[in-house]
């Protein structure tokens, strides 16, 4: 099946099966390596991206389900200012060990501040938690979200 | 002099050229990134430092960087020397050579100790060189110059000229003995102790492709392959045309193995354009296995071999000090206690996988490995190829822990390559890494302690259950006959049992330790109960007034620096001064390991129902003198102990029929960020060499947990994982 795609702005055209998860169309056909495979099931968060802005996990997300919405991925998130915002806290802080999930923890961050701008620090767990971090970066993740959001300290 | 800088980039541009359509692998230029030109070629002073006329400097990072942060911290050791600006400073990321790098691995917390003088020396010969080039131009005395961050200075005369326009001179003088270089007093260090963020990192926060499996190579296929799910079955048949006939399926074949759990396993192979590709075709392949020759083993056949295994009647003794029965017989009071922890997977958050090119009898290979050239040679063997003719390429690893010291994935990949004829990925699915792991060994000590009239320790027996072959444990599944609190307790017996398990088992980030510490420090807080004790004095009264117990590089064990960790994580965690609330509670633990010191207090609070909230840990660590890139540190430790309670609260891994039950993160839970507590870190700086991070601040805190758990609620955590049901009010 041929479909069309918006990838971070552009339009991608890609021919494979209806069932392909989006995570593989964007991987394997589209090069677009930034989100990453870590469980398949939806369980880990390291895949996701955006689609108009909603966080989504693109390992179970056929490729038939994503339509005419808007993908952003890793790549594109920067673009947004609130994107290049949470990708600079992220910096400052120097979250990472590994960094495999951070592309995944990114996004979620970036969808959480764009539809909440100071969250709690309830909310801030709440928004996080389908991501995990194998290497434990969490204290790290909780400060760089809340510096990316202009509230600073100890949550 | 074979020159592996020069090698690296041309093979990186072929990476970048390959990649030039939709993204694709980017190694080592990843730092500065924006737009810059392509810089005249730079001179190369030594095997790990080159200078571009622009003044930027390349270093080369020698070990596999897994997440530990040695991309930046070995090159931050060169560049302290080398007197260089850090901000003009580029890491690129060395292939595999041991002709010129020696060994390369990323284990036991290793590079630090076995690095810190190596390349200190290697930016301090640099820095001369470059001294001595400015002192021939200016016609000076090279002992009245000295350096600036990026240039050397003559003060007398007013004069400096940049790295990048000496570099070539200095790079045609001969090197200097470098055991001949003062290196600096560290009060003048500029790079060195000072919190530098990943060098990675502007390249991980944008998504670049760093990663293993983001490695793209021209015409390059994708890989599945399925293996038994009982460890060590052959293939008998499969159903290939069924895998063939789905779109995009090139290959489909079986593959017979060498039945060697950490070399090539059979199974069978399927080759498509896609990854997803390959896996519909995988659904289609309706494997039947062999039988395996033995019984198919599961838990509870471990549990009842444990359950009639006797206290008393060990396999062997380890060790015996002095007369443990007669110190138990007149001993004033006496604890008799049985601990078990679980087989655990390692669970990297990057599946294995590996990207391998066979051309011409020359296999070229990609992996995210801890452990480069005991793979190449494993690959060379496997496949009959030259050990030459084999070579690897460091790719940074989502996630190590141990299990990429096995090269499984990479010799796989390597076979699967070779018979598709095309470049391959190979990517296990997350069920094929929870099933054919090298598991942390499971474990049980059946201990007896007992106390003299004042509460003092004088007798200890552990009787150590441990997985393993015949009276050999399996690997990462022994025990030293040292381990503490062996030479602390004056009548000590250790004895050893095996148990037969199917499970293959490995390192898991400190090994040993990582099990042994929750037995031994849980084990020992019963005893402070029992005497009626403070835990965290008990413990300080055991280790006395001791120093040096042993021979140190060996089995060297300092108490006058556990001591330190002691009393300093007593003061940070307000130990003792704090006042709790019913059901809330603070638990102490220490551990020596990987060359670290490390003392913890974790405080929990346990609700009616037995759900542990973990509200705080405090860590307090001492790993010599100098914290190279405090940043990383701090990093580390957090990281470490979070893994160690994530394991401790929700991991096992169990056996039914031979098999592994768990499959995913929804039956095997990895700690998520809610469950994560704050984690101080302090560090006890004392006057010894500096030693690594990445693992001897994971065993003191599951027991930590299991005390704070008991101060909370007078239940004792003998079984990991916690088991809240257990711990429920009432």
């Amino acid at each position: 099946m041929a479909y069309t795609l918006s990838v971070n702005g552009r339009n991608r055209r890609v021919d494979v099966e209806p069932d392909t998860p989006l995570l593989w169309v964007l991987r394997d056909s589209l090069g677009v390596l930034g989100p990453k495979f870590g469980c398949g099931i939806g369980q880990c968060g390291a895949c996701t991206v955006h689609i108009d802005g909603t966080p989504v996990r693109s390992c179970s997300l056929p490729v038939e389900a994503v339509g005419k919405g808007k993908v952003t991925t890793i790549e594109g998130v920067g673009d947004t200012e609130v994107g290049a915002r949470v990708q600079k806290a992220w910096a400052e802080l120097d979250v990472a060990q590994c960094g495999y999930c951070q592309p995944g923890q990114i996004m979620s961050a970036t969808a959480l501040l764009s539809s909440n701008p100071k969250p709690s620090a309830e909310e801030i767990d709440a928004a996080m938690s389908g991501n995990i971090c194998r290497c434990a970066t969490y204290n790290r993740i909780r400060a760089a979200v809340r510096l990316a959001s202009g509230q600073t300290g100890e949550a | 002099m074979a020159d592996g800088a020069q090698t690296g980039a041309s093979r990186r541009e072929v990476i970048q050229l390959a990649a030039g359509g939709g993204g694709g692998l980017v190694l080592g230029f990843t730092l500065a990134g924006k737009g810059e030109a392509a810089p005249a070629a730079p001179a190369r002073l030594n095997t790990y430092v080159s200078i571009r006329p622009d003044g930027w400097v390349e270093v080369v990072s020698k070990n596999p960087e897994i997440g530990q942060g040695v991309k930046t911290s070995m090159p931050m050791m060169i560049a302290e020397e080398l007197d260089a600006d850090w901000s003009k400073v580029r890491t690129v990321q060395a292939d595999s050579d041991p002709t010129l790098y020696g060994r390369q691995f990323a284990g036991g917390s290793m590079s630090t100790p076995l690095h810190w003088d190596e390349l200190r020396r290697v930016g301090a010969t640099a820095r001369a060189l470059l001294i001595a080039a400015a002192a021939k131009s200016w016609g000076v005395d090279p002992a009245t110059c000295s350096t600036e961050p990026g240039k050397v200075v003559h003060k007398a005369s007013g004069r400096s000229a940049g790295y990048g326009a000496l570099a070539t001179a200095a790079a045609a003088l001969p090197a200097p003995e470098p055991r001949s270089i003062k290196l600096k007093d560290p009060k003048d260090f500029r790079i060195i102790g000072r919190p530098m963020a990943q060098v990675d990192t502007p390249a991980i926060v944008t998504g670049k492709p760093l990663f293993g499996i983001d490695v793209v190579l021209p015409g390059m296929l994708f890989a599945t392959y399925e293996k038994a799910p009982v460890f060590g079955a052959g293939v008998d048949s499969a159903d290939l045309d069924a895998a063939r006939a789905v779109k995009g399926v090139r290959k489909a074949f079986i593959v017979q193995g060498a039945n060697a759990p950490d070399g090539l396993s059979p199974g069978v192979a399927v080759v498509a354009d896609s990854w997803w590709r390959a896996r519909k075709g995988r659904e289609k392949l309706n494997i039947r296995w062999k039988a395996v020759e033995g019984p198919l083993l599961s838990s509870q056949d471990l549990e009842a071999r444990m359950a009639s295994t006797a206290r008393w009647s060990v396999d062997r003794i380890e060790r015996h000090d002095g007369d443990v029965d007669a110190a138990l017989k007149s001993a004033a009071r006496t604890v008799e206690a049985t601990y078990h922890y679980p087989y655990l997977a390692h669970a990297p958050l990057e599946p294995q996988n590996c990207t391998a090119h066979f051309k011409d009898g020359r296999m070229e290979i990609w992996a995210p490995t801890q452990n480069p050239e005991s793979g190449r040679q494993l690959v060379a063997k496997t496949l009959g190829l030259k050990p030459e003719d084999v070579t690897v390429h460091l790719v940074r690893s989502g996630g190590g822990f141990g299990r990429r010291l096995s090269n499984d994935y990479m010799v796989e990949a390597a076979w699967i390559a070779r018979e598709a004829g095309a470049p391959v990925k190979l990517v296990w699915t997350r069920e094929d890494d929870m099933r054919h792991d090298f598991y942390r060994p499971a474990g049980w000590h059946m201990f007896a302690g007992g106390l003299d009239a004042a509460g003092n320790i004088v007798a200890w027996h552990d009787h150590f259950l441990t997985p393993g072959q015949g009276v050999q444990p399996a690997r990462s599944a022994g025990m030293s006959a040292t381990e503490f609190p062996a030479r602390f307790t004056p009548n000590f017996r250790y004895g050893i049992s095996i148990l037969p398990s199917p499970a293959p088992t490995g390192p898991l980030r400190a090994p040993g330790s990582n099990g042994i510490s929750f037995a031994v420090q849980g084990f020992l807080d019963e005893l402070a109960h029992a005497a009626g004790a403070d835990p965290l004095e008990y413990r300080l009264r055991l280790l006395g007034d001791k120093g040096m117990v042993g021979t140190p590089g060996r089995d060297g064990y300092d108490a006058a620096r556990m001591r330190g960790v002691l009393k300093k994580v007593a003061e940070v965690s307000g130990w003792g001064r704090t006042r709790m609330e019913p059901r809330q509670g603070q638990g102490v633990a220490f551990h020596f390991s990987h060359l670290g010191y490390f003392a913890e207090v974790v405080q929990v609070r346990v609700a009616a129902d037995g759900q542990v909230k973990v509200e705080k840990v405090w860590v307090a660590g001492d790993v010599g003198r100098q914290i190279v890139n405090p940043s990383g540190a701090i990093n580390q430790v957090q990281g470490s102990v979070l893994d160690g309670l994530s394991g401790a609260l929700g991991q096992a891994i169990t056996l039914e029929g031979g098999a592994v039950v768990q499959g995913n993160f929804d039956d095997y839970r990895l700690m998520r960020i809610a469950d994560a507590p704050p984690v101080e870190v302090h560090f006890v700086l004392s006057d010894n060499p500096p030693t690594g991070l990445g693992e001897p601040a994971l065993p003191p805190a599951p027991p930590a947990l299991c005390n704070a758990i008991f101060a909370a609620t007078g239940k004792r955590v003998r079984r990991l994982p916690v088991d809240p049901a257990l711990l429920a009010a009432g």
